[in-house]
């Protein structure tokens, strides 16, 4: 074993942990806490495979923004299912059923992958230089602005269309 | 060195956790956390893969990229849904929730 690989066990501990707090918590902000444990792990697993920019923006997309979202839609409908409700449904033991299904259906999925066994070759240009390559790659016409643009016209209409569908509903003569 | 299979392993294990918290939960918001946990499965699956397989073509960072794009919209749009039918019926639990039942 390896220093790497004792990282890599401790983060995935610590992101397990967390994932199956956020589905088990009964209090939603807790859930809502231990989930931004768990994302957090995930933004260190970015650094391990070297993606460094990946791991900041997983940082200031999902812990920053995600997560705050998530947060303060719970403070807002926290009167609508106290603690004491139960917070799982009638099938969940079917649901676990699946879960665990489709999780063992994966792991058999994984001996017909041949480059399992794979360890990374050492990346042959500084980190620098592949920010800088992403940066290239994503207004590049012939890589992938069409896609990025895509994306950025998603994220305008779900804007637009959130903060629509978010508004209280107007008054009866009232001009709020 | 960290193997691929250790990566894989680790994402399958977040999405059938999450893709447990979408199909048990009661409550709304705690489905969309789930889907966050799922997404964020499949993130760990397509840089693992860039770093593994391709490292010289950056198209596997550009896919992640979008993938964040996507969640933040969907997670934008699902919240305030969750909201806008709080705000009618009063609740969040899912089964309680059904304007659109034929």
């Amino acid at each position: 074993m390896t220093v790497l690989q004792i990282i890599f066990l401790g983060i995935s501990v610590i992101i397990v942990i967390g994932a199956l707090m956020t589905v088990s918590s009964p209090n939603l902000v807790h859930a809502a806490l231990w989930l931004i444990l768990a994302l957090a792990g995930v933004a260190a697993i970015f650094v391990l495979l070297e993606a460094s920019f990946l791991a900041v923006v997983q940082v200031a997309v999902y812990i920053d923004a995600i997560s705050i979202l998530i947060v303060i839609a719970v403070m807002l409908t926290r009167r609508a299912m106290g603690e004491t409700e139960r917070q799982i449904n009638r099938s969940w033991l079917l649901a676990a059923f699946a879960a665990f299904m489709v999780f063992s259906g994966i792991l058999s999925l994984f001996s017909q992958v041949p480059q399992l066994a794979n360890t990374p070759s050492d990346l042959v240009e500084s980190s620098e230089f592949y920010i800088q390559e992403l940066g290239k790659a994503l207004v590049n016409v012939d890589q992938s602005i069409i896609p990025f643009e895509v994306a950025s016209v998603l994220l305008l209409a779900a804007m637009i269309g959130a903060i629509f569908i978010a508004r209280p509903p107007e008054r009866a003569g009232g001009d709020s | 060195m960290i193997p691929l299979s250790w990566y894989l392993i680790l994402a399958a294990s977040i999405f059938c956790i999450g893709l447990y918290g979408v199909l048990a939960r009661r409550n709304a918001i705690a489905i969309l956390m789930g889907i966050e946990l799922m997404l964020n499965a499949v993130n760990i699956n397509l840089v693992a893969f860039w770093r593994y397989l391709t490292p010289s073509i950056i198209n596997g960072q550009v896919f992640a990229i979008i993938v964040f794009a996507v969640a933040a919209s969907e997670v934008a749009v699902g919240l305030a849904l969750i909201i806008s039918i709080y705000r009618r019926k009063t609740t969040v639990a899912v089964e309680e929730i059904n304007l659109m039942k034929w």
